[in-house]
């Protein structure tokens, strides 16, 4: 990602972080993201816990959601869901 | 203890921002997100080098929704005692920015390569001095970052680029080091080992470890897709077969009355109790490509059996010491 930076006049003070990787995207790092079946899906959350990028957001209503903006693909969820309610889909 | 239930958890939002440039498939996060969901308020994280290090803090970005401080490989322990030392006179002096908070969860993260190896005295030290922070070992058994080189983490057999396998010699030589020993023998007040498979059991083992007065060191196993060489989707199966071949047993290590006193948490507890479901240790090798050499081109079972042994000598030694 190409992006315009400060020169080294207009860096913070000790050059500390001042942007949230929230702005970094990285959706596009995989092939394939995962898809829920909410029929069948039983609200264990455990994909939510084993997601490694905290793309799998738990919603009010207890269901799950991915956020494709940050899905790396990994299918770790698909793997470990117990009622297999996820599988995984190719982006289009 | 204040118990925190895994709908409380889920809802909790992440400390960890999503973003970061950790591989798909990354144990390290796993953990490092269900530890931060188990902190009670305030918190301050510091990391050693190493791919959480580097992955979370590439300039001008941040993943870290908490106050994160890093200086260099070796101090993690160190720069947490300053965190702490810091606070307790801030507080004593009743000015200054950490003066308003009646706890503060220090939380230091360190890689295999910056605990077993390069950071060991620095955690000595202050396991030592007796601060009152909690030590996360993210043990992903070799120096990951950097093109996984051995380190003291790396198991016996395991194929790296310093230990590379060959006709003579087949992988690292030595044993792992036995960290968790090192560390209980600083009679610390609480040690647990955790693991990513197991959310419930982690979440509930960090807030013992935060609640501890004193230093808690919390060994965490992290599969590594790149470096074991497993697809990145497997990362919680190994995890759990590293459990359930008893190669990386789960249990807790609190200090009272001048003794260290050992429990097995539940998933090792079952396999206690109930023998025949040990898995062999070969299941957890077989699914790594770092021990493809010892099945390919022929089965090195004099190789395997000694791993099996060590297993199970240290498997009984931690049920004698936990009394099942």
């Amino acid at each position: 990602m190409t992006e315009d930076k400060p020169g080294w006049r207009e860096m913070p003070e000790g050059a500390i972080s001042y942007k949230c990787t929230l702005d970094y995207e990285t959706g596009d790092w995989g092939v394939e993201y995962p898809e829920i079946d909410y029929e069948r899906c039983s609200k264990c959350m455990l994909c939510h816990f084993y997601c490694p990028e905290g793309a799998v957001r738990v919603r009010s209503d207890g269901y799950t959601e991915i956020d494709r903006r940050y899905c790396k693909g990994c299918g770790i969820c698909v793997e470990e869901c117990p009622v297999k309610c996820m599988k995984m889909v190719r982006k289009v | 203890m204040s118990d925190l239930t895994l709908k409380e958890a889920a809802l909790k939002p992440d400390l960890l921002a999503s973003g970061h440039r950790l591989c798909a498939g990354c144990g390290e996060t796993i953990i490092a997100r269900m530890i931060l969901k188990a902190a009670r308020g305030p918190t301050i994280a510091t990391s050693a080098t190493g791919c959480l290090e580097v992955s979370t803090s590439i300039y001008p970005y941040t993943a870290w929704m908490v106050p994160w401080i890093h200086s260099a490989f070796e101090n993690a322990a160190a720069t947490a005692s300053g965190i702490e030392a810091a606070w307790r006179a801030m507080r004593r002096k009743q000015k200054g920015p950490l003066s308003r908070y009646e706890t503060l969860d220090i939380i230091a993260f360190a890689g295999d390569g910056g605990t077993y190896d390069i950071g060991l005295q620095a955690l000595s030290g202050a396991l030592e001095r007796g601060h009152d922070f909690t030590y996360v070992l993210l043990d992903n058994e070799a120096y990951m970052n950097t093109g996984i080189q051995r380190s003291g983490g790396t198991p016996f057999a395991a194929e790296t680029t310093t230990s590379p396998s060959g006709k003579a010699v087949p992988g690292k030589k030595e044993w792992k080091k036995p960290i968790d020993e090192i560390v209980i023998a600083h009679e610390i007040p609480y040690a647990a080992s955790i693991n990513p498979a197991y959310p419930m059991d982690v979440l509930r083992k960090s807030r013992k470890a935060l609640e501890a007065d004193g230093p808690a060191f919390l060994h965490a196993l992290v599969p590594c897709s790149r470096g074991w060489r497993f697809p990145p989707e497997k990362t919680i199966e190994v995890s759990r077969l590293a459990v359930q071949t008893c190669i990386f047993p789960l249990y807790e290590c609190r200090f009272l009355e001048g003794r260290p006193h050992y429990e097995l948490s539940s998933p090792s507890l079952a396999i206690a109790k109930k023998p025949e479901s040990k898995k062999p240790v070969e299941e957890y090798l077989r699914i790594q490509g770092r021990f493809n050499h010892l099945f390919r081109p022929e089965m090195r079972v004099d190789l395997i059996s000694s791993i099996q042994e060590w297993v199970d000598n240290r498997w009984e030694m931690l049920k004698e010491k936990s009394g099942v």
